[in-house]
């Protein structure tokens, strides 16, 4: 090992690591909560093969969560499966903010780099494409060092069962929420964008209290970027660089 | 249902997980979007984080909660402090947490 380590750039390392380290705070998220999903499959009557399987073919951690619910409840496949596409059907939005930056992808690469598209990782390429996409073996490795920790805490929590650890004490459950965020303070860049947050997020809550479920983060999503673009169209020298 | 039916359903679970994942951009990577599209679009992750992460702060088991005994709505202010002046996310992430386990090792709140 270089003793000098501690003082090299990060542009140093090479791609793939640095797609590693910086899936460290997902990687951090999905361990505790892949191993309680783990625990919750088995609980719910699926086989340690279909538990984990789940977290490598859908690899979708709150339908996940969901669907063992559902059956545990001995409910029908189709129910599920409409369920599943209701609750995931925002990755349709998350495909079509990071398509501009990925024009020099094939379809083939396209393809690999949507399977492995979460919450979490949209949220890292959505900050980090704007300013500079990385080489397509960082970005990658990143999905996969995530997707990795979550199959990990799955199989974990899928083997030990009812020894159920409890993540509070190191708060590895506020991972997540903390990194969003530090993620939507780096989308702001403008004034509009935080009119448009504050609207979009106000616009969830009140759509999750009138009980829209699932839609409802759909819904405020369309209707702030919507409002955001009918603010630069008014304005648009208020924001230039966003017209 | 048997094992073999979960994972049949997985499969449909699956194929409605990965169309909208892969579909837009199959189709619109390889051309250029009209402006106002384009435009559109670089407003949805700003707007689909704070959809995503308001409701998460605010509401407790579906109730608005404002209380001190909701940490993580209470954590998330130094941690918007500290990613505002830093733009560290790994510094503003540690923040998080430590705040949230201190609160709950010393107050034993939340």
């Amino acid at each position: 090992m270089d003793e000098s380590g501690v003082g090299r750039s990060v542009a140093a390392r090479p791609a793939w690591l640095r797609g590693v380290v910086r899936a460290l705070p997902i990687a951090a998220g999905y361990v505790p909560i892949g191993f309680a999903y783990g625990v919750l499959a088995r609980q719910g009557g699926l086989s340690l093969f279909n538990a984990v399987a789940m977290s490598v073919i859908v690899y979708a951690g709150s339908a996940q969560l969901i669907a063992v619910g559902l059956f545990a409840a001995a409910a029908p496949a189709i129910s599920i499966i409409v369920t599943t596409f209701v609750v995931n059907l925002r990755h349709l939005l998350f495909s079509a903010a990071l398509s501009p930056y990925l024009k020099d992808w094939r379809k083939g690469a396209l393809a690999a780099f949507a399977y492995e598209l979460t919450d979490e990782s949209f949220a890292l390429h959505s900050a980090q494409f704007p300013v500079e996409v990385p080489p397509k073996t960082e970005v990658i490795a990143l999905n996969a060092t995530a997707q990795v920790s979550w199959v990990a805490g799955t199989l974990c929590g899928a083997l030990v069962g009812g020894l159920f650890a409890d993540v509070k004490p190191l708060a590895l459950d506020y991972t997540l929420p903390a990194m969003f965020v530090a993620l939507l303070v780096m989308q702001i860049r403008a004034r509009l964008e935080v009119v448009v947050a504050i609207f979009s997020g106000l616009l969830a809550v009140g759509l999750t209290l009138l009980g829209l479920g699932h839609w409802s983060v759909i819904l405020a999503t369309v209707a702030g970027a919507t409002l955001g673009l009918l603010l630069t169209r008014l304005r648009p020298s208020a924001d230039g660089e966003l017209a | 249902m048997d094992q073999r039916g979960v994972l049949i359903t997985m499969l449909g679970m699956l194929v409605v997980t990965y169309l909208p994942r892969v579909l837009p951009l199959w189709v619109f990577a390889s051309r250029s979007l009209p402006p106002h599209v384009a435009t559109w679009l670089r407003f949805v992750p700003v707007a689909v984080l704070a959809a995503m992460l308001l409701p998460s702060l605010v509401l407790v088991e579906g109730r608005p909660s404002f209380g001190f005994d909701n940490l993580f709505l209470w954590a998330a202010i130094p941690t918007f402090v500290v990613a505002w002046k830093t733009r560290s996310l790994f510094g503003s992430v540690i923040v998080g947490m430590v705040l949230v386990a201190g609160a709950r090792f010393v107050i034993g709140i939340g």
